[in-house]
């Protein structure tokens, strides 16, 4: 950029003006106003707030429904790590140059396109107790009556494994973009050299697909932490609120049970969870402009 | 290339391959499959529990001609249309202004603006939900397609911001010199030299907030409640429960809602990929 400028400051901030006016008023004043409205105890609809200071953060504390939210926040984070190694591997398979790949590697990209709302039909369907097709496999070999998502104990894998499907499809575009983008003379250096395939893999071709796994790392986080589609379709955050996350809870404590304070709280608590990792990706980022 | 290039190997390697990517294929889009065939089944198939056979006989256009005749499917498209077309218009331009400021021009605090957007763009939604929604009622915009308009366009401006900003970045600055010199106004130069440079970039970014729009489900269910503003996304939420049974409607309704991105995706398939990968190779 120049140093001598020949432009007065007013054209940039003109620029910026409209952007930044909406972005104020939809988003960053919000996010104070939820902080604010913690403290009060509010049903969302009458004028009067009465502030409570920190209860709501204390009945958080030993409100066993948040727990469980917390807790399944943590099993999706956990489980959604395997979108970016699943979708390595499905990126080096479709990495050829056979007749008709282009059009291959588009429809295993397609889950990301369709709407989560329909991802989450589909599954509760290949679910289904009566019909799925589940259950038609495992009745194949001799397993019955598997209800996933009427069962406590497996309905959130459910869920995860629905999520994970469109996220891996997203991951495999990232990789596929990075695995088009390799150094060749390295790998045929490495090559002549006699390397074999997983030597190549990981010291070569993973090192040189940092930026890729940075970026499918950072949108599978951060998509885990927002999930709620899915489980507003799939589950309603039932059976007996197992399959609740944060998203959804604070979702269900404001609209259902008009506690708005209440679920600003919950808000508060998956919004500083998040900054955990959107400062470590603006750090990143921001790092490699300076 | 990595792995090896498979034309280098046996015909029999070549040959199992191929087939391992239509088996691979087909397992990955079962779910899907599944869908389309229930979509063009009759009431009896269901009834009789035949799910995943062949159909006995083919609904195809009796099945899809109903959605549209017994439900609200078509408002809801064109709620969707009339939701996700101005709010997508909107977010690319106020994000390309604000890119090119970031991108081009120094003054103190640049990077913390830019950062900003970053950081708007990731938080979670329910943040922002109480306030938005109260925001929304107090100016009149509840249950309307401009208070779902007005709401969008803000949210993806962060990520549109931090997209035209960095494919801003890559614009010569000497071109934007030059033009100065020869005593073009900014606004002019940002219209009539720098956009033009833009257009692939604008085309990537259109494609990727129309489908973000599109499929949004969580706004839709906060600003909105009846059917004359909501979207197909909520529309057929609430239809799968009311026809609890009728799943040859609710899957050709989850075919309708899909098709628009879907379609949208295969006729800008480079444009949606590029943007979508922004980042995947530097950085």
């Amino acid at each position: 950029m120049k140093t001598g400028r020949q432009y007065s400051l007013l054209a940039p901030a003109l620029f910026l003006l409209p952007a930044a006016v909406m972005f104020i008023i939809y988003v960053l004043y919000p996010i104070v106003q939820s902080m604010s409205l913690s403290f009060y105890s509010w049903d969302g609809i009458s004028p009067d707030k009465t502030f409570i200071g920190l209860d709501n953060y204390r009945e958080l504390m030993d409100d066993e429904r948040f727990w469980t939210s917390l807790f399944n926040n943590a099993r999706w984070l956990v489980l959604f790590m395997l979108a970016p190694v699943f979708g390595l591997a499905l990126a080096l398979f479709l990495n050829q140059t056979v007749f008709g790949i282009r059009v291959i590697k588009s429809l295993f990209f397609f889950p990301f396109v369709i709407s989560q709302v329909v991802v989450g039909l589909v599954f509760t369907w290949f679910y289904d107790p009566s019909f799925g097709l589940l259950n038609d496999i495992l009745g194949f070999f001799g397993i019955r009556g598997i209800n996933v998502l009427g069962d406590e104990n497996l309905a959130t894998y459910g869920i995860i494994a629905a999520g994970l499907w469109p996220q891996i499809a997203y991951c495999m575009i990232l990789y596929l973009t990075g695995l088009n983008n390799l150094d060749q003379e390295q790998l045929e250096a490495a090559r002549m050299d006699g390397a074999q395939k997983l030597t190549m893999l990981t010291r070569i071709v993973l090192p040189q697909l940092r930026p890729a796994t940075f970026i499918a790392v950072v949108v599978t986080v951060i998509g885990s932490l927002r999930s709620f589609d899915l489980i507003a379709t799939m589950t309603g955050g039932g059976p007996y609120g197992s399959t609740n996350v944060l998203a959804h809870f604070m979702y269900q404590q404001s609209i259902f049970s008009y506690r708005a304070g209440y679920g600003a709280a919950i808000a508060v608590v998956l919004f500083a969870i998040m900054m955990i990792y959107i400062a470590f990706f603006l750090w990143r980022m921001l790092r490699t402009e300076k | 290339m990595f792995p090896t290039d498979i034309r280098t190997r046996s015909p029999f390697a070549q040959g199992s391959y191929r087939v391992a990517l239509l088996v691979a294929l087909a397992l990955w889009l079962l779910p899907l499959a599944a869908v389309m065939m229930t979509s063009v089944r009759g009431m009896a198939d269901i009834n009789a529990g035949n799910y995943w056979g062949l159909p006995s006989q083919w609904m195809l256009v009796e099945n899809y001609t109903e959605v549209f005749r017994r439900t609200r499917m078509a408002q809801y498209l064109w709620n969707s249309v009339m939701i996700t077309v101005p709010a997508m218009a909107g977010a690319v331009a106020l994000s390309a202004l604000a890119g090119y400021a970031l991108a081009k021009y120094s003054f103190r605090g640049n990077l913390v603006v830019f950062a900003i957007f970053i950081a708007g763009n990731f938080v979670p939604f329910q943040i922002l939900m109480i306030p938005v929604r109260d925001l929304t009622i107090s100016t009149g915009l509840y249950d309307t397609i401009a208070g779902l308009v007005l709401f969008h366009i803000a949210f993806q401006t962060g990520f549109c911001t931090l997209f035209m900003r960095n494919f801003m970045m890559a614009v010569p600055d000497e071109i934007i010199e030059s033009a100065r010199m020869e005593g073009a106004g900014e606004l002019r130069i940002f219209l009539t030299v720098v956009l033009p440079l833009l257009r692939p970039a604008l085309a990537a970014l259109a494609v990727l907030v129309f489908t973000f729009i599109w499929n949004d489900y969580f706004w839709a269910l906060i600003l909105v409640q009846s059917d004359t503003a909501r979207p197909v996304t909520a529309g057929l939420a609430a239809l799968s429960g009311q026809w609890i049974s009728s799943w040859q409607l609710i899957s050709a309704g989850s075919i309708v809602a899909a098709l628009p991105p879907v379609f949208l995706f295969f006729l800008m398939q480079r444009h949606f990929i590029a943007g979508l990968t922004m980042g995947a190779t530097k950085g």
